[in-house]
C-alpha cells in the first residue's frame, strides 16, 4: 500500500481480529481505502468479506483491531452508528420499503420535520438532489419503489445513502441482479461518485469487474490478507491465484461430447416462443439479458408456471404437467433463487438434498433417515460438499457449498434432462470450477446411453461458451435459433441479446 | 493443504456446537417440564407426585393434548387450524345425536371422526383452492363450525343414552386391568402414530418441506394442495377424536363447550417448539407443552392459588418459550 505519501486514508482498519466462538473468522486483517478511490474487495465465499464489512458497518463487533474514519476513532456499537458516521452498505438484497415511495425511501430515518410533522418539500428536494446526484432524474419520486425494476431500486438505495451525507459507501456484488446496460450505467456512476471523493468498496466475484471499475484490490483468503496492488497494473489471471491460493487450471472443462437421441423437444411454446430440441450429451445454453424472459421459459418447460399455448414432449411424455411429474418422467430443474426457492435453509443437508425423491429410503410410504444420511453423505462426498455431516443445516453452508447441494438434488434423483438457471450464480472460483467440471461430466462421461442433456441459462457469457455445445439466445421474451457454440462471440451473443442485430 | 485444514477444523468445531444447541432444541422443553414439575412439587408437597394426582392431571390434558398432535402437524407443514375448538363442539354434539338415534358407539364414534374430518377437508379445499391464508380461513370456519353445532344442537345441551364411550377417562381402577384410562391410551397411541409419521414418513418429511418452504417443496415436486388437503382433514380428525374425549367429560353433547380451545391447543405447541413460521415441532415436545400448561393448571388449584395467578404464569411461558426459541436459534 502507498498511503502516507497522499493524506489520511478515508477509513483504515487495522489489525482487525474476530472469532467466532472457536472459528477464526479474521486474523488481524488490515484494510484501508482512501477518499476518491475504489477499492475492490475480493475473496471466495467464506473468506471473511462479509464479517469485515459487518464489522465497518457496525453490525459485528471486532475482537480486537483498530479502527480510524477520516483519522478520527471509530467504533460503532451498531449499523446506526455506522450511518450517522456516513459508512453506508448497499447490500445484494437490497433493504427498501417497497410500499413507500422513492421519495420516502430516500429520506427514510431522516426526514426533515418540524414539531415531528414531516416537511415534504424539503424531502421531496432532498430526494430530488439526491437522484440529481446520480444523474437519474428519470426515476419519479413519486412512485412506490416495488413498482421499479431491480436496478432503479438499487440507484433509489444509493440516493439513500447520498442523502444521509455519506462518505464511505460499500457495494456488495451490486451486478447480480443487473442487466447489461445497467451494470454499465452503474459503473458510470461509481466513476462519479469517485470523482466526488466518496470512498468506495467495490465486492464482487467477477474479476473482469473488478478490473473495470476499481483502482486497487485487496484479497482476503482464511481470514487474512493475501494480496493488494492496482488494479491497471495485475492480471485478472494472478489476483484469481491470490484467491485460491493455487492456480486454477482452466475454469471450464469440455469431454468429448457426442449426442444421442432427442430427450426434450420444445414446440412453439408460450411463453418463450421457444422451439429447440435438446439431445443426450449435450449442453444447450440460453443467453439474454435479464429481463427477457429466460427463467420463465424455463419454468414453464418444468411446470413451475403454465404454458400459454405450444407443446413440450419430454421422453414419450407430452401434455401439461406439474413439478411433480416432471421429476417422475426425468426432468429436475435447479432454482435461480437459491434462497428463496431452491433450498429450504432451515432443513438438513439432507432433506434438501433427497427432497425430490425420497421412494427408495425405506419401505413403501417410510423414509429411514439412516438410509436418508447413507444417500445424502455419498454426493457429499462425491461433490466434496463441506458440512459438518448430512444433518446440518443448509443455512449454516457457505454459498458454494449449498449450491452443490441443491446440485446433487438432481443427481441424488437422476434425472435425464437437468435445467440449471443460472447454476454459478453468487458462489466462489473454486466451486464456479467444480460445478462447470461435474456439469461436463454428466454429458460426456460413461455409458453413452446413460448420459444426460442440460439446459443452461446463465447471464455470464464466458460461461456459456466455455461449457454449452450449443446456445441460443432470448431477447424481448422471443428465444432465437440455438446454433454451435462456434460461431458465437461475446459480442455477437450481445449483439443478438441487446437486440442490436435485428435493428440494423 | 492449508487451506484444507482450517476448513476441517471449522466444521469440527461447529460440530460440537451443532450438538450443543440441539440439545437445548429438543430438550429445552423437557427441561421446562421438570423444572415446573419441581417447583409445584416443592410448593404443593410430596402427594403432588401421586399416582392419582399424576393421573388427574393427564386425564385434564388429553383434550388439549390429542387436538395438538394435529396442530403439530398444520404448524410444521407452516399453517395454522383455529376451528379446533369449534371442531370439538361440533363433535359433541354429533355424538350425541348419533347415540340417540340408536347407533352403536363403535359407529357413532366412527361417524363423529368422520364429520370432523368433513371440516377439515373443507378448511383444506378453502385454504388451497381460494389461495387465502390459513389464519382468515379457519378464522371463518371457526364460527361456521361453531354456529352448525348450535344450530345442529337446536341450541341446547343433547342427553345421550350412556355407552362406553363415557367411561373413556373414567379412572382404571374399577374398570378391569387397564391401569389407565382408555382415552389415555388412545392418546398414547395417537402420539406414537403421529411422531413416527412425522419422522419416518415421506408424508411426514412433505410436511417439513412445506413448511420450511413452500416453493422449494413445490420445485422438488412435492403435491403442495394434496398435502395441504390432508393435514388439515387429519388435524380435525383429531380434533374430532378430542370431542369425543370432552363428551366423555361431560356425558351431554354441548355446542358451546371448548370455547377458545384452540388457543390451548396452539400454546402448547409452540411451548413444545413449534414454529409459527414452519418447519419446525415434534410430537414429544407438544405433549411436554400440554403437560406444563396442565401441572400449572392443577398445580395453582391445588396450591389455592387464584385462577389470575395460572394465567400469568401460562402467559409468561409461553412467552418465555419463544423468547428462548429465539435465543436458541441466534446463538
Amino acid at each position: 500500500m502507498v498511503e502516507g505519501l497522499t493524506a489520511v486514508p478515508r477509513f483504515d482498519m487495522r489489525g482487525v481480529r474476530k472469532t467466532f466462538g472457536a472459528t477464526v473468522a479474521l486474523d488481524g486483517v488490515n484494510f484501508a481505502v482512501r477518499a476518491g478511490e475504489v477499492c475492490a474487495l475480493v475473496g471466495q465465499n467464506g473468506a471473511g468479506k462479509s464479517t469485515l464489512m459487518g464489522i465497518l458497518s457496525g453490525a459485528i463487533r471486532p475482537d480486537a483491531g483498530e479502527m480510524r474514519l477520516d483519522g478520527a476513532s471509530y467504533a460503532p456499537r451498531q449499523p446506526i452508528d455506522a450511518r450517522r458516521a456516513g459508512v453506508a452498505m448497499i447490500y445484494q438484497e437490497l433493504s427498501l420499503a417497497p410500499h413507500l415511495s422513492v421519495m420516502e425511501n430516500i429520506v427514510l430515518g431522516v426526514e426533515p420535520s418540524r414539531y415531528g410533522i414531516v416537511q415534504r418539500d424539503r424531502a421531496r428536494a432532498t430526494a430530488a438532489a439526491a437522484l440529481e446526484e446520480l444523474g437519474r432524474h428519470d426515476i419519479p419520486p413519486q412512485a412506490a419503489v416495488g413498482t421499479l425494476s431491480p436496478a432503479s431500486q438499487q440507484l433509489v438505495e444509493i440516493a439513500r445513502a447520498l442523502a444521509t451525507g455519506c462518505r464511505v459507501l460499500v457495494l456488495d456484488e451490486p451486478t447480480s441482479s443487473l442487466g447489461h446496460d445497467d451494470v454499465r450505467r452503474l459503473f458510470d456512476l461509481i466513476q462519479r461518485l469517485k470523482q466526488q471523493g466518496h470512498a468506495i468498496v467495490y465486492i464482487s466475484h467477477f474479476i473482469e469487474e473488478v478490473k473495470e471499475v476499481s483502482d486497487r484490490f485487496v484479497v482476503l483468503r482464511d481470514g487474512g490478507n493475501a494480496g493488494d496492488g492496482p488494479t491497471a497494473q495485475t492480471r485478472g489471471d494472478e489476483i484469481v491465484r491470490m484467491m485460491v491460493g493455487r492456480s486454477v487450471g482452466d475454469l471450464y472443462t469440455r469431454g468429448s461430447r457426442e449426442t444421442g437421441e432427442a430427450l426434450l423437444q420444445v414446440d412453439e411454446l408460450m411463453p418463450g416462443a421457444a422451439s429447440f430440441a435438446l439431445r443426450r450429451g449435450e449442453i444447450l445454453g440460453i443467453a439474454g439479458l435479464l429481463g427477457a424472459g429466460r427463467s420463465r421459459l424455463l419454468r414453464t418447460i418444468f411446470g413451475l408456471e403454465p404454458a400459454k399455448s405450444g407443446r413440450v414432449t419430454l421422453g414419450v411424455y407430452s401434455g401439461p404437467a406439474a413439478p411433480h411429474d416432471r421429476w417422475r418422467q426425468g426432468m429436475g430443474m435447479l432454482s435461480e433463487d437459491r434462497g428463496g426457492e431452491g433450498l429450504a435453509a432451515g432443513l438438513s443437508v439432507a432433506d434438501n438434498l433427497t427432497g425430490s425423491r425420497l421412494d427408495g429410503l425405506g419401505p413403501g410410504v417410510f423414509v429411514w433417515p439412516s438410509r436418508q444420511n447413507a444417500a445424502a453423505t455419498r454426493w457429499i462426498d462425491r461433490l466434496a460438499i463441506r458440512c459438518a455431516g448430512p444433518r446440518q443445516t443448509v443455512a449454516e453452508l457457505s454459498g458454494g457449498n449449498q449450491q452443490k447441494v441443491a446440485v446433487a438434488r438432481l443427481l441424488h434423483h437422476d434425472v435425464d434432462v437437468l435445467i440449471l438457471d443460472e447454476p454459478t450464480r453468487g458462489i466462489d472460483v473454486a466451486s464456479k470450477a467444480e460445478i462447470y467440471r461435474l456439469i461436463d461430466e454428466l454429458v460426456s462421461a460413461g455409458d453413452r446411453d446413460k448420459r444426460k442433456a442440460v439446459l443452461l441459462v446463465s447471464s455470464y457469457l464466458p460461461e456459456l461458451l466455455g461449457v454449452c455445445d450449443r446456445i441460443a439466445v432470448m431477447s424481448r421474451g422471443r428465444l432465437g435459433p440455438a446454433r454451435p457454440v462456434e460461431e458465437w462471440t461475446e459480442h455477437s451473443l450481445l449483439m443478438d441479446a441487446s437486440g442490436a442485430r435485428a435493428a440494423s | 493443504m492449508d487451506r484444507a485444514l482450517t476448513v476441517d477444523g471449522r466444521v469440527g468445531r461447529a460440530r460440537g456446537l451443532l450438538g450443543a444447541r440441539r440439545f437445548l432444541d429438543e430438550r429445552g422443553v423437557l427441561v421446562g417440564l421438570v423444572a415446573v414439575a419441581l417447583i409445584f412439587g416443592a410448593l404443593v408437597g410430596p402427594q403432588f407426585f401421586r399416582a392419582a394426582n399424576l393421573e388427574l392431571m393427564a386425564r385434564q390434558t388429553v383434550i388439549v393434548c390429542v387436538a395438538a398432535l394435529g396442530m403439530t402437524m398444520v404448524i410444521v407443514a407452516g399453517g395454522i387450524d383455529l376451528s379446533v375448538g369449534s371442531v370439538v363442539a361440533l363433535s359433541t354434539v354429533v355424538v350425541a345425536l348419533l347415540l340417540r338415534a340408536g347407533s352403536g358407539p363403535v359407529l357413532a364414534a366412527l361417524g363423529t371422526v368422520m364429520a370432523a374430518a368433513v371440516c377439515g377437508a373443507l378448511n383444506g379445499l378453502l385454504i388451497t383452492r381460494l389461495q387465502v391464508v390459513p389464519f382468515i380461513v379457519t378464522l371463518g370456519t371457526m364460527l361456521l363450525v361453531r354456529g352448525a353445532a348450535k344450530g345442529l344442537a337446536d341450541e341446547r345441551r343433547i342427553e345421550a343414552p350412556i355407552s362406553w364411550l363415557n367411561d373413556l377417562l373414567r379412572t382404571a381402577q374399577d374398570g378391569g386391568g387397564l391401569l389407565l384410562p382408555a382415552g389415555i391410551w388412545l392418546t398414547a397411541a395417537l402420539a406414537l402414530v403421529v411422531a413416527f409419521t412425522l419422522r419416518y414418513t415421506r408424508f411426514g418429511r412433505h410436511l417439513f418441506a412445506i413448511g420450511s418452504n413452500e416453493r422449494t417443496a413445490r420445485l422438488c415436486g412435492v403435491r403442495i394442495n394434496l398435502n395441504k388437503l390432508a393435514v388439515y382433514t387429519i388435524a380435525s380428525a383429531m380434533a374430532g377424536v378430542a370431542g369425543l374425549l370432552e363428551f366423555a367429560k361431560l356425558s351431554v353433547g354441548d355446542p358451546t363447550v371448548a370455547i377458545g380451545l384452540e388457543l390451548d391447543v396452539i400454546a402448547a405447541v409452540i411451548i413444545g417448539g413449534g414454529s409459527l413460521l414452519g418447519g419446525k415441532g415434534s410430537v414429544v415436545g407438544t405433549i411436554a407443552g400440554a403437560a406444563i400448561m396442565a401441572i400449572i393448571q392443577i398445580g395453582c388449584s391445588q396450591q389455592g392459588l387464584p385462577n389470575w395467578v395460572q394465567e400469568i404464569i401460562t402467559g409468561t411461558i409461553i412467552v418465555g418459550a419463544v423468547a428462548l426459541d429465539r435465543w436458541r436459534s441466534r446463538s
